[in-house]
């Protein structure tokens, strides 16, 4: 793994090799995901738009009860200090602000990305699962941004 | 428990729904829950390069994000199997707005007359699709996150960085949609 100063190496890198059974339950909790996506009609453009139209709260209460329920259950983990199924410790490493840049710039392109094509990476996913198929070549188009970025990153401002 | 399977689920489940996969992926090995990363992690297995940005061990790192993802495909088949189709219940006003803009076609969980094969060589289906998805791939990779990681997780976790993110994803949405899709729909 590259060492080099300015690499940021993707969050909770870790040596270990997954065993299959922790992938058995990447795979399960993935579908399960992919099934809330689905009832909850997140994943759908028409949503989207509504939302960036606020002509109904349901997008807002949505994420809003969704990052209540995730920050009680984070705070709950740290405060017990609860460790995973194998027994490792739970830790989130901080994302470095910099000059914030990268966030607010990049927010935003994504941003722009989200409201075009109604749908931000997991629903993506789980459209070409419920059939809509030309998202594949969102992916694809996605990849080729992602890509892109990566090609570009040692001349953009973070 | 039918109606459960088959029907849209209220805010109130659905919203605290969501937000559990972050402690069950913290729980099962210590991940933070997001998706854009897969993205990276794809472009590193499929195409080696000199970038440095790719040069990681991806299996190691990125192979539960990988899973993960082919999961949420899974999830979307099962839920499209398991209950009948149905509309999405949009408000008056988005459906009045969206009429405006030439979209007649309400059914389904995207506008088959942009979101459809035979849409996708012409102008209006080919913006969303192609460079909606690149603005998506690119804005999540240099935010490094997307809704998931950012919204979802970094606010739980009360990360300053993220809320910056989610401003400019607010931003880039409100803009995209009342100032560009006029442009082309």
């Amino acid at each position: 793994m590259s060492t080099t100063p300015g690499t940021i190496q993707p969050a909770n890198a870790d040596r270990r090799v997954q065993p299959w059974s922790a992938l058995a339950c990447y795979l399960l909790l993935g579908t399960c995901f992919g099934f809330v996506l689905t009832k909850s009609e997140v994943l759908s453009w028409f949503r989207i738009q509504e939302m960036f139209r606020f002509d109904s709260p349901r997008m807002y209460e949505i994420i809003a009860s969704a990052v209540v329920v995730a920050a009680a259950s984070v705070a709950f983990i740290k405060r017990l200090r609860l460790k995973t199924a194998s027994g490792d410790p739970i830790t989130i490493p901080p994302k470095q602000l910099g000059h914030g840049v990268r966030y607010a710039v990049g927010g935003t392109i994504f941003g722009l990305g989200w409201a075009l094509t109604g749908a931000c990476p997991g629903p993506l996913f789980a459209l070409v699962g419920n059939g809509v198929t030309v998202m594949i070549a969102a992916i694809a188009s996605a990849l080729v941004g992602t890509w892109l970025y990566g090609l570009l990153r040692p001349r953009l401002p973070h | 428990m039918a109606s459960f399977v088959s029907a849209p689920w209220p805010w109130y489940v659905a919203g605290p729904a969501i937000g559990l996969f972050v402690p069950a992926l913290l729980i099962v090995g210590n991940r933070l829950f997001g998706v854009s990363s897969s993205l990276r992690h794809l472009c590193s297995a499929i195409v080696p390069s000199r970038i440095e940005y790719f040069r990681y061990d991806w299996k190691r790192t990125g192979l539960w994000n990988l899973v993960f993802v082919a999961g949420i495909l899974i999830g979307g088949i099962v839920a499209a199997h398991w209950g009948a189709p149905r509309d999405v219940a949009i408000s008056e006003s988005t459906r009045l707005a969206l009429t405006r803009l030439h979209i007649h076609d309400f059914s389904g969980l995207a506008p088959h007359e942009l979101f459809a094969w035979p849409a996708f060589l012409t102008l209006r289906g080919f913006i969303p699709v192609v460079v909606g998805g690149f603005l998506v791939g690119f804005g999540t990779a240099y935010a490094g996150g997307c809704t998931s990681g950012h919204a979802i997780s970094g606010l739980a976790d009360l990360q300053l960085p993220s809320l910056i993110a989610v401003v400019g994803f607010f931003a880039g949405g409100l803009i995209a949609t009342h100032f560009l899709l006029p442009l082309f729909l």
